[in-house]
């Protein structure tokens, strides 16, 4: 199998402001590969939506990219509280989120059903305790 | 291929090829080679941080001079609403628009008064746009544009598609000297816009070889100001009113063209920094309920820029006396509010994408490209020295396997092996 450009990002969870800083620094890789608008488009928003899922609720985690010229694979692994019922959490609307982080807009419950509206595969591995490794694939038409 | 043209330009003799300018480019477009600075003309947005930041004054705007245009048959000023902040106690506009006239301007057309124009087409524009497109993005600032246009490809259809108020107040100024002038041909008529920054002058620079342009001349703010000083006479009333109002002057300033709006649903961010995590914010959908996003390179918005001769901060303040006793606006439109907006209010589309940044049209040999930018990351320090020329050292990591720059000029790599070989030679 042909190398896989990988890159690594620390997602702080003790920092609000720095969600999305990932998915900023993604998207330059993506503009210098070629990838379409479209496409750039789909990864940020997914992505930032993880990392703001990562934020909310795991206190951060890694995010890792892997490239290759026709697809981009997002993986999300987080150490936090693990997601009970992933059929609920995939559902438009529903949310765990405390009334503080409701308060500042987030946690609207959209962000699971964005990630898997705007990538062309997502898979959700949680353990209750352990974590949740979201892997996201993103692929060039 | 259209090749852009710029108006930030380097003076090489005062260049000491120091690395200010490669830390302040917001889009990394210079690099320091054989000891002077050089910009990368794809990735420049002529944002004039490095004319701002430049220690040695070595950055340098192309701007016309006002002392070349004596040829001129007609002359009209085209005076930026920031222009109004420059002054100490000016409490009328009047006055530097009588100024402007002694100072042998033939008339004075005031992009405040065009600002008003476009605010009322921008009302209407958003109101009669489909709701999903929003929020628009303000496309007064040119360097936002280009930015946009390199940078942001998906947010590229929200651009705001109003033509911007220098271009019609230059497009007003001349019809009306063409009015009460009949004696006069088009080609007699010559508009010169009073600019804050450079990014006026490759914005017009850039027009599109199809589109009629209206700005003839472009003179920065700071040779105007000291001239139009010594013309300006509180003792006389001047003859030339002011046609603007608070919406059409408060355009100097950040959050002046969004607040005109009487719209709640508005942002307003300046600096370009600021302006540049807006963006991606944007991009990342984050913003549900926005209606328009205005957005200014210069921080405190045009009153900032590079050419301002006044501190933004004090300028604001001085706008803020002289818009007390205006009325809100000066220029409606009277036409049906559900009419379609004239085509001569329409801005030129922005041409298909190309990225900026792009390695290879080839994806695979770009993708080979960046397979060899991670493993030459891995054999730099990391300290963003900026000592072999590249802003930081992913940065200079890209550009050797460009094939733009040796791994040997990084210094401290240099040195550890120096080191390394003594050591291995004691041994």
């Amino acid at each position: 199998m042909e190398e896989l450009l990988h890159y690594h990002f620390d997602v702080d969870g003790a920092n609000f402001a720095s969600a999305g800083e990932a998915s900023v620094q993604v998207k330059r890789l993506l503009r210098q590969m070629g990838f379409s608008p479209d496409l750039i488009r789909r990864v940020s928003i997914a992505m930032y939506e993880g990392e703001i899922n990562m934020v909310i609720h795991a206190n951060g985690g890694d995010a890792d990219i892997y490239m290759d010229p026709e697809q981009i694979r997002v993986v999300l692994k987080d150490h936090g509280p693990g997601i009970k019922d992933i059929a609920l959490a995939m559902q438009e609307g529903y949310s765990t989120a405390p009334d503080n982080i409701r308060s500042l807009g987030f946690g609207a419950g959209m962000g699971l059903p964005n990630m898997k509206r705007y990538s062309d595969d997502m898979t959700v591995e949680s353990t209750v305790g352990v974590g949740t490794t979201i892997t996201l694939v993103f692929r060039s038409v | 291929m259209i090749v852009y043209k710029h108006s930030v330009s380097l003076d090489a003799e005062k260049c000491k090829g120091c690395t200010t300018c490669l830390r302040r480019c917001p889009t990394q477009a210079i690099r320091v080679r054989d000891g002077k600075a050089c910009i990368n003309p794809t990735l420049c947005i002529d944002c004039g941080e490095c004319i701002r930041h430049c220690p040695y004054k070595a950055k340098k705007a192309s701007f016309d001079s006002l002392d070349t245009l004596n040829h001129e048959k007609y002359l009209i000023a085209l005076p930026a609403p920031s222009l109004f902040g420059q002054f100490a106690n000016l409490e009328e506009a009047d006055y530097l628009l009588q100024g402007l006239r002694d100072l042998g301007f033939d008339d004075v057309y005031e992009v405040a008064k065009a600002a008003e124009i476009v605010t009322e087409y921008t009302r209407r524009y958003i109101r009669q746009a489909d709701e999903k497109m929003r929020p628009f993005i303000s496309t007064a600032c040119p360097v936002v544009v280009r930015l946009v246009s390199m940078r942001f490809p998906s947010l590229r259809s929200k651009l705001l598609p109003i033509t911007p108020p220098i271009e019609v107040a230059g497009k007003l100024a001349k019809e009306r000297a063409l009015r009460e002038h009949p004696e006069l041909a088009e080609e007699d008529v010559r508009t010169v816009f009073i600019s804050p920054c450079p990014a006026k002058v490759s914005w017009v620079k850039n027009t599109p070889a199809d589109k009629k342009r209206y700005i003839d001349y472009i003179v920065s703010m700071s040779d105007v100001y000291f001239r139009v000083l010594s013309k300006m006479r509180r003792d006389q009333v001047p003859e030339v009113e002011s046609e603007s109002g608070v919406v059409g002057i408060s355009w100097a300033s950040s959050g002046g063209e969004a607040s005109a709006l009487m719209n709640e649903k508005y942002l307003a961010a300046d600096g370009i920094e600021n302006v540049i995590r807006v963006l991606d914010e944007i991009e990342t959908g984050h913003f549900p309920d926005l209606e328009f996003v205005e957005l200014n390179a210069c921080p405190g918005g045009c009153v900032g820029g590079v050419m301002a001769v006044e501190n933004p901060f004090i300028a604001r303040v001085r706008l803020q006396s002289l818009r007390r006793y205006l009325p809100i606006m000066r220029n409606y439109l009277t036409d049906d509010p559900d009419s379609e907006i004239p085509e001569s209010m329409l801005a030129t589309k922005p041409g298909e994408y190309s990225s900026a940044e792009l390695l290879n049209a080839d994806r695979a040999k770009s993708f080979r490209m960046m397979l060899e930018i991670a493993r030459v990351k891995q054999m730099l320090p990391g300290m963003d020295c900026g000592s072999c020329g590249a802003p930081t050292c992913d940065a200079f990591a890209e550009d050797v396997v460009k094939g733009e720059a040796k791994i040997e000029d990084c210094v401290i790599r240099m040195r550890e092996q120096l080191k390394k070989t003594e050591q291995d030679g004691n041994v």
